[in-house]
This record gives C-alpha cells, structure tokens and sequence, in this order.
C-alpha cells in the first residue's frame, strides 16, 4: 500500500519531524519505507530519514506492506496533514 | 538506486585529489556542458576524422590525443572542416585534449556553434584514459542503499542486518568503544564496484558517523570518540543478520556451512546470529571477523576441527583390535 505525501511545514524535514516519523512507524509491525527520488530510506530509522534531508513542498511516497499497513500510511499521513504539529 | 544523471559539469565538478585528479578545465562550448555522459567509455575518434562514421561512438567522451591533434592540424590547414563539422552533427557529450594540447581555432569555432563543450587536461593520454574510466567506472557502479550498519572489526568489514530495535547500533557502540570503527549507521551505500566488489559508505557526508541510540538520542560518533574510531567507506565483505531468538529454527552449530547474501550480484558470507539478553553480540562479532580472517588465511577451523575429530576416531579404531574388548592398558 502506498501514499503520496507534500511535506508542509517550513522547516521541512529536520531532527524533530524524523523523530516522530521513526516512533510512529515504530508502533506498527508492517515494513514501512519512504521514497524520495530514487532514495528508499526505512521509515523506522530517524538517522534515515533525516538523511533524505526533505524540504518544504517536496513530495515523498510512504510505502508499507504488512498486517497493519492502513493503520501505519494512516496514521504517519496524519503527522504530514498536522504538519508535525509545527508553524 | 539508479545514478539521476551525470552532466560533463559534474564531471568538471568531481571533487578529485591528487592521484584521482583530472586536472580538466573547460576552453569552449560553455553552453554544452549540461550534456550528460551515459556511458562511461571514451573513445578516440582518429577513424571519424578521416570521415569513416560507420559505427561512430558517438555518446562516448571523445579524446584527442597528440595524434588526433595532429591529424586536425593537418586537415585544418588543408582547409578540410568538413569531417570536423560532421562529428558536431552528432550529439557527443564533449571532446577532451591531452597534454594540454590547444584546439584550432577552426577546432573551437565549430565546437562553440555546435554547443559541445571542449577541455582540456595536462595528463598525458593514457594516464587519463585510465584514471577517467576508473573514475567513470566508480560512478556508473549499480547502487543500492541498504538499512543497517557498517563497521570494520579488526579490519574486516561487517555489515550489520536486523529489524528495527533488535540492536544494531547498540551493537556497532560496543565495537566502537571497543576499537573498531564506524562507517555508517542506518543508511548503508553500497556500490558494486569492478562487478566483484561491494563498497559500503554513508549516505551524507555533512550528518555521516552519528548514531541513534534508544534513549541517548542521536550522538557525534567523531565527537566522542576521535577521528580514529571512524572511515569514509569500506569494503563489505561478511554479513551479520541480528535475528530475535527463535526457538523454533535450527541456528548454525558447527560452522562448516557457509550462508551467503547476494548483494547487487555479489555473492558475500552471511551470519545469522540470534539476539538473546545475556549474548555477548559484539563479542560474537569480534570473533567471527578474525574467524573470517583465519578463512581467508585457509584456516578453517570448523573443518579442521572435524578433519581432526575423524583423524582421532580413524586411529581410535585401528587401536582397538590390540586392546581388546576390557579397554585396559
């Protein structure tokens, strides 16, 4: 199951959104990747996704394949709309 | 991960020292050099010159050399541009000079109206061939980025595998303190490089060598430990998968089989170590880097082990007729 995400918050990408990304992608057990250009980094990886350096506006594609994959995209597409709770 | 593109800008722009050197600058077609070059070949185009096109390479980085130059002189003086012209009717990615050979102005009147970038280098031609198709070479190598951790233990390198929070970066932190270094942690780069060779290096740069650890948070590996404790890249040559103890599966007890993992075609041994509390992990990994070593050296123990075992039972056996059935001396 895939979803394509924009990435809203100013800031784009930095230490804190990673942080949330990799704990949110932690509570499920489905493999969980996100996708920037050719980039497929482990969603559950802060120092991955950090390395992705995403900035503002840039569209990413979080893949997840597993017996929660709609609750994962759901919920980690959620952090994305709130913007991880920044600006 | 395929390579996006490769322009001769990028290649100008290469950040190349001493022995890697290029020593390339540009002395016309400014314009072309966003051309991209798609193959990492170069060709000598000596047979397009004297206006043989058949089979022209044309998508190769032409190279002229002290023959080539003179050849173009030669017609150039003679007053014959239209072999000259008709290699610009193709769309060749650039035409580089050796031993800082100038162009003719001919030469560089009908590169600027084509658009395709000129160079030139001081390196003599076969020195430059050799080094711009290593480095081509290197840079066209299949790609892959792989989730785990690269360390070099005893130097070996080791690429450690395993789920989120099973403890690889805990485990690459003991090595580190240990004396063993780090390369890269969670996004692992790996290139396949001469098509038997697999090189690990981290994704960044500018955020290499940090680490993550539950509950530290992220550390500068550098930082706390000294530049001695880290490398740029390395090669992989083991891979340790860190697994949750299973009690159902079957875990290698001897040690005289060898798994392997293919990576981009490459075929490298492979451990499958079980994670337990109370299991030493990089000490297990520490062991199998020189237990590895020993391999290589064409010391295996697990077979020497055994070659000894029957060696013993063979003699044991011949004994026993002598002995008889009471086994007393």
């Amino acid at each position: 199951m895939t979803k394509t995400v924009t990435i809203r918050n100013r800031a784009g990408i930095h230490a804190r959104p990673a942080a949330l990304i990799a704990q949110t992608a932690n509570r499920f057990a489905s493999e969980i990747l996100i996708e920037r250009d050719e980039a497929r980094i482990n969603a559950k990886s802060i120092m991955g996704i950090i390395t992705m350096a995403a900035s503002y506006n840039s569209v990413l594609t979080i893949c997840a394949s597993g017996t929660d994959e709609k609750e994962a995209i759901e919920a980690i597409n959620a952090l994305f709309e709130n913007k991880f709770e920044e600006d | 991960m395929a390579l996006k593109r490769f322009s001769v800008l990028d290649l100008l722009g290469l950040d190349l020292k001493e022995h890697d050197s290029l020593d390339l600058r540009c002395v016309c077609g400014r314009r072309g050099l966003v051309r991209d070059i798609t193959i990492p070949d170069l060709n000598r185009p000596g047979l397009a010159l004297s206006g043989f096109y058949d089979s022209f390479a044309w998508q190769r980085v032409q190279l002229f050399g002290r023959g080539e130059v003179a050849y173009l002189n030669k017609i150039a003086a003679e007053g014959r541009l239209e072999t000259i012209q008709q290699m610009f009717t193709f769309n060749v990615p650039c035409c580089i000079f050796t031993h800082n050979l100038e162009p003719s102005a001919a030469f560089i009147e009908t590169a600027e109206e084509a658009g395709c970038p000129v160079l030139q280098t001081g390196l003599d031609s076969s020195e430059f061939s050799s080094r711009l198709l290593r480095i081509l070479s290197n840079i066209f190598a299949p790609k892959v980025s792989i989730h785990g951790v690269l360390v070099e233990v005893y130097g070996l390198g080791i690429l450690i595998l395993g789920d989120s929070g099973v403890g690889k970066s805990e485990t690459a932190l003991e090595l580190i303190e240990r004396g063993h270094r780090l390369v890269a942690d969670d996004v692992v780069e790996i290139s396949c490089v001469n098509g038997n060779s697999l090189l690990g290096q981290g994704a960044n740069k500018i955020i290499g060598h940090h680490m993550e650890i539950r509950g530290l948070g992220i550390i500068n590996i550098t930082q706390l430990y000294g530049v001695g404790s880290i490398r740029e890249r390395k090669e992989v040559q083991i891979v340790a998968k860190l697994e949750e103890w299973d009690a159902n599966k079957v875990y290698d007890r001897l040690g005289t089989e060898q798994l392997t993992m293919e990576i981009l075609g490459v075929k490298i041994p492979k451990l499958e170590i079980p994670v337990k509390p109370g299991r030493n992990i990089p000490i297990i990994l520490e062991t199998a880097a020189m237990n590895e070593r020993l391999k290589s050296m064409g010391y295996f123990s697990a077979k020497e082990f055994n070659q000894n075992v029957l060696k013993w039972i063979e003699t044991d056996a011949a004994r026993a007729p002598y002995y008889g059935v009471d086994d007393s001396y």
